[in-house]
């Protein structure tokens, strides 16, 4: 077994070490009914060819995003990732490492997180940002956690148009400790301030926090100033949900719109597709919040010749220390595909970024133009960045299927998500990004124009 | 003799500046089209102004991050002795097949039929994981341990309430995790403490006289973080569930039973394992983990949704919610760590049944063999045969005016990283070293010649090789003080 | 007539005249800590009864909870210990004071120990 290490010689000179005559005797403790007689119906061990022959047998049956036209998004997106990322993130140094809990000999780590936390803020607008949590879902559930700390309230505002499946998570982390989640329905998507006015009514004296997303799960963006007035007016805090995290090259980021948390999905820079998983959470805030955030965190210092150098500090909040009192029980969390994010922003920098940002908005605007042109679709947005929502004349499913079947990957049907809306079976929600080529789009639409 | 020291670094001692310190406008690491947006459809949401970020070139972000790299110690450099947290070998084969386009590059909402091949791994991970633990059922979706301990938890929350059961208290040994008692108040719970006997495992008549009806789960770590496999499981099993309470597992352990024996004989209600432990996915600084959960077939309707299941001749995904009456809900978005499931599964394949029972066995034997030759020097924290970690103490160092973490930056100074200290809470001062299975007796004799020499040093009272480490690493002591006074979480311009 | 009065948990009390008290932790305390980084005090005028969390105190590697030895009301705050929590490590017992409070139940303050009676109580946790 290439794995192991050692040879029959040096298990029977360990085992003398030991004073034992076999390794078994070192599993005495374990009750014996447990360990007679275990049957593993499992198979022996295979050689490297063996095991990628059989990987690459299960991969005939996935279609790759990357090898067909592809217009899926709904929170995941697909973009190119520098060949640099990939080199970098796979040295060992980085690779094979554990949490810096050893600063001194892992300022490698400990400096790339510092840097990480710093992009992080600049690009959210916002004084602070920890050391990533698990992805955008799960660090959108926590923010709504840290706004029930801080303002020791717990009603939730939430609208509809964040994205469902975080909203199902949000649910299931303030469900076993009493908070209430309102969610406020959305009338039409596609428009981003439709149901801002019943979000403010609902903003009173009890609101912990209100949650919205930009661009909003239809792929819509706008202002919402009036909201974190209101949320200033009625001490509740405003968190904002970012799902494409490259929205962020082109609009007023959440900080300038008086955002208190921002949490994003970090997977579109750097992570890639990836079947769902494992992804990036980013969370930032203002300074004043620091003790109530939750996952790691890195702080600058120095070390003993005054060199200057980096630690992971305010340990205090989290579960190795705290226990039962810690902020979150986050322990593990994203730290290589934080790492993948970092490089890929720093390949990017300002200009990368932002251009970016601006080939996706462009590229959705074209595929946006040649669908106005397709007679029976209607498009339902009055704003957009790189995805938007369409209604079709019949089910959308059925229409992602055909699609499938020639081999373009046309949307994500809002049904498969969205239960209870309205006529969401026809709704299709499309996403392009710098990865659609003209072509791609052509065939797309030619597609629309051959089924409806 | 060096007149004055470069600020580029000295030999391979390599001084790297922030990222943000060496930025410039007007460069680029990636080519992008020039575009010009003859229309905008932003709304009422206006154009972002300056960021902030550095414009860099390619090479200069290759080489700023492969400089800083080699300021990290790393399991291919090195031997990584840190208690429960598996660091064993990082198979680069794993690495390559979770690159494979046809798994890397899918989405997670394509049509079920262009994913048939994706949601079949992960149907035989999940086959393997059941037939590993000898449990029902395992639940996909926890992205690492403490999410798992959570979809368990909150799994007995679920099939308590439905039983109609007010229970409010979870009950946990001092050694363990911290994540346990930070998961259970998570879940609403408030903590209660079972004391340990002389052995570092759970007091029976410490257990029995808390529980009662009030009592939702008990959580134990089998074997314990003292590196003690828990002889009354079977009792304690009974005892939990004659009192009508569950019995969570920390999986964190699994590397020593992996192979072996199967936890569900040792009568458990739900367990999560750690893939970047057990089944070496890399820990990449800190994450990212897979902590998919197996669960007992009366918990199992409670699980979160998604699932995989194999039905008519194809694979499909339960993802919605109405669909599954009494799940919990939804823990994340998407379905699961696919990356780290890849990963997983190729050490699994790789390893068979035949190589992971091996796994087990050498991690035991290698924990025995470090235990017993570090004993002949200082006095284990608990006497008995170890499984894949042992534990030692502080007592040695009584009196002699250096602590735990003195002795552990002085192992760097010998090429070490040290082992997990301060850690399990039961005993002072405490140094928990897992070796893994990885190591072979020569690297072992490595550590333990130098893990002696050092105690040797104690002994003599040599306080300045432990006072002043670590001498030989890029950087000396780190102020946490000065950084938790002084926060300093970002860069600024001014800073 | 000024006394010094110490509690299991490591806080000492420092009756003053008008049924004030100050409080802070002791020097072992301190000690048990290490570097302090984070003080966290009430507000003024907020009500405690005997044996609830006051302050909390935080070093690198560890939290603890302060807790109010008697009942009554807080009436000043060291505002300097926010700013310097490492004046607790270097004057736990003067400088590092926590919080003035003026106490409702003068009856509580009994059972509390001596500094000769602490002394023992702390080389006992040794």
């Amino acid at each position: 077994m290439r794995y192991l290490p050692h040879n029959d010689e040096a298990i029977s000179r360990m085992l003398s070490e030991i004073g034992v005559s076999e390794v078994d005797e070192l599993f005495s403790d374990v009750p014996s009914k447990a360990l007679k007689n275990v049957k593993f119906n499992l198979p022996n061990h295979m050689s490297e060819l063996e095991v990628e022959r059989y990987m690459k047998n299960l991969t005939k049956n996935n279609l790759v995003a990357s090898e067909i036209p592809f217009f899926i998004g709904g929170g995941a997106y697909q973009h190119h990732i520098p060949s640099a990322v990939d080199h970098i993130i796979q040295r060992g140094e980085f690779l094979t490492s554990y949490t810096p809990y050893q600063a001194e000999i892992s300022q490698g780590t400990l400096q790339s997180l510092y840097e990480f936390q710093t992009q992080v803020s600049m690009i959210t607008g916002m004084e602070i940002a920890n050391a990533s949590m698990y992805d955008g879902s799960t660090a959108s559930a926590e923010a709504v956690l840290m706004a029930g700390r801080i303002t020791k309230k717990n009603k939730i505002v939430i609208t509809e148009a964040v994205h469902p499946q975080w909203i199902e998570t949000i649910k299931t982390f303030i469900n076993p400790i009493g908070m209430k989640l309102l969610k406020i329905k959305k009338k039409e998507p596609g428009k981003f301030e439709d149901n801002f006015g019943e979000i403010c009514g609902n903003i009173d004296k009890d609101t912990a926090c209100v949650v919205i997303q930009i661009p909003d799960f239809f792929g819509s963006v706008g202002s919402y100033t009036d909201i974190s007035k209101k949320c200033n007016e009625y001490g509740a805090l405003l968190i904002v949900c970012v799902t494409e995290v490259l929205s962020l090259g082109l609009l007023n980021p959440p900080g300038k719109f008086g955002a208190d948390i921002v949490v994003c999905e970090g997977q579109s820079l750097g992570v890639g597709l990836s079947f769902g998983g494992p992804y990036v959470g980013l969370f930032s805030t203002h300074k004043k919040y620091v003790r109530y955030m939750p996952g790691r965190i890195v702080g600058q210092t120095s070390d003993k010749n005054g060199k200057r150098g980096w630690v992971l500090t305010l340990n205090t909040r989290e579960q190795h220390i705290r226990r039962e009192k810690a902020t979150s029980n986050i322990c593990t969390n994203a730290g290589l595909c934080a790492l993948a994010f970092s490089i890929h922003l720093s390949l990017l920098g300002e200009t990368g970024f932002k251009k970016l940002a601006v080939v996706n908005h462009e590229r959705a605007n074209f595929l946006y133009d040649a669908l106005l042109l397709v007679k029976n679709i209607s498009l339902l947005n009055d704003s957009f960045f790189n995805e938007f929502v369409i209604s079709l004349p019949s089910s959308s499913k059925d229409f992602v299927e055909h699609a499938c079947r020639k081999g373009i990957m046309a949307g994500l049907p809002v049904e498969r998500l969205f239960f209870s809306l309205p006529n969401s079976k026809n709704m299709l929600l499309i996403a392009a990004t710098e990865l659609n080529t003209d072509n791609d789009i052509k065939k797309l639409v030619k597609l629309f124009k051959d089924y409806f | 003799m060096i007149l004055k020291e470069s600020s580029y670094g000295a030999g391979l001692d390599m001084h790297e500046p922030l990222i943000f310190e060496q930025g410039n406008t007007g460069r680029i690491g990636v080519d992008l089209p020039d575009t010009k947006l003859d229309t905008i459809r932003l709304g009422k949401c206006k154009i972002r102004n300056t960021i902030g970020l550095p414009d860099l070139s390619e090479p200069q972000v290759i080489r700023h991050y492969t400089r800083i790299s080699r300021n990290n110690y790393s399991i291919d450099t090195g031997f990584y002795p840190l208690g429960s947290c598996s660091m064993k070998h990082n198979p680069r084969l794993n690495e390559k097949i979770a690159r494979l386009p046809g798994l890397k590059d899918i989405h997670p909402f394509q049509p079920i039929s262009s994913v048939q091949g994706a949601l079949e791994l992960i149907y035989n991970l999940q086959e393997w994981l059941k037939e590993l633990t000898g449990m029902p059922f395992v639940s996909i979706c926890p992205a690492a341990g403490a999410h798992g301990e959570l979809c368990g938890l909150l799994s007995i929350k679920a099939s308590l309430n439905n039983k109609g059961l007010e229970r409010s208290i979870v009950l946990i040994p001092e050694s363990a995790h911290g994540t346990n008692p930070a998961s259970a108040s998570f879940c609403g719970y408030t903590t209660d403490k079972i004391e340990e006997d002389s052995f570092g495992r759970i007091n029976l008549v410490s257990l029995e006289n808390k529980l009662d009806e009030n009592v939702a789960a008990v959580m134990v770590t089998n074997p314990n973080t003292c590196g003690v496999f828990e002889k009354d499981i079977l009792e304690i099993s009974k005892r939990v569930h004659e009192a009508g309470a569950y019995l969570y597992c920390d999986g964190a352990n699994f590397n020593a039973l992996v192979g072996k024996i199967k936890p569900a004989d040792l009568g458990i209600d739900a367990m999560h394992i750690n893939l970047h432990k057990t089944f070496s996915t890399p820990h990449g600084g800190g994450g990212p983990g897979a902590g998919p959960t197996v669960l007992s077939e009366e918990l199992a309707q409670y699980a979160p949704i998604p699932h995989v299941i194999f039905t008519k001749n194809k694979y499909d995904i339960i993802e919605n919610i109405n669909s599954s009456r009494n799940s919990l809900g939804r823990m994340r978005a998407f379905h699961c760590q696919m990356g780290t499931f890849i990963r997983a599964l190729t050490f699994c394949l790789s390893h068979g049944k035949d190589g992971l029972k091996k796994v087990s066995e050498i991690s035991v034997l290698n924990a025995n063999y470090v235990k017993s030759r570090i004993s002949k020097s200082i006095k284990p924290s608990y006497k008995l045969n170890c499984m894949h970690e042992c534990l030692f103490d502080d007592s040695f160092l009584r009196g002699s005016g250096i602590t735990t973490l003195d002795f552990a930056k002085a192992l760097i100074d010998e090429g070490f990283h040290p082992p997990t200290m301060y850690f399990p809470l039961v005993v002072k001062g405490a140094m928990l070293i897992e070796p893994t299975e990885s190591e072979n007796k020569e690297t072992l004799d490595l550590f333990c010649n130098s893990f002696i020499r050092l105690v040797d040093q104690i002994k003599s009272g040599n306080k300045d090789i432990f006072l002043n480490a670590p001498q030989y690493s890029p950087w000396k002591r780190l102020d946490e003080a000065k950084a938790a006074r002084n926060l300093n979480l970002r860069w600024n311009k001014t800073t | 007539m000024d006394k010094k009065l110490y509690t299991k948990e490591h806080e000492w009390i420092l009756l003053e005249k008008n049924n004030t008290a100050i409080i802070g932790i002791t020097n072992y305390a301190q000690k048990q800590l290490g570097d302090i980084v984070f003080v966290e005090l009430p507000e003024i005028g907020k009500e405690f009864s005997k044996g609830e969390e006051i302050a909390v105190v935080e070093s690198v590697k560890a939290a603890s909870e302060v807790y109010s030895g008697v009942s009554g009301k807080i009436i000043e705050v060291n505002k300097n210990i926010i700013n310097k929590p490492q004046v607790v490590n270097e004057d736990p017992e003067d400088k590092g004071w926590f919080v003035k409070i003026e106490i409702s139940d003068l009856e509580e303050i009994e059972e509390f120990m001596s500094l000769k009676n602490y002394q023992t109580f702390c080389s006992d946790l040794e």
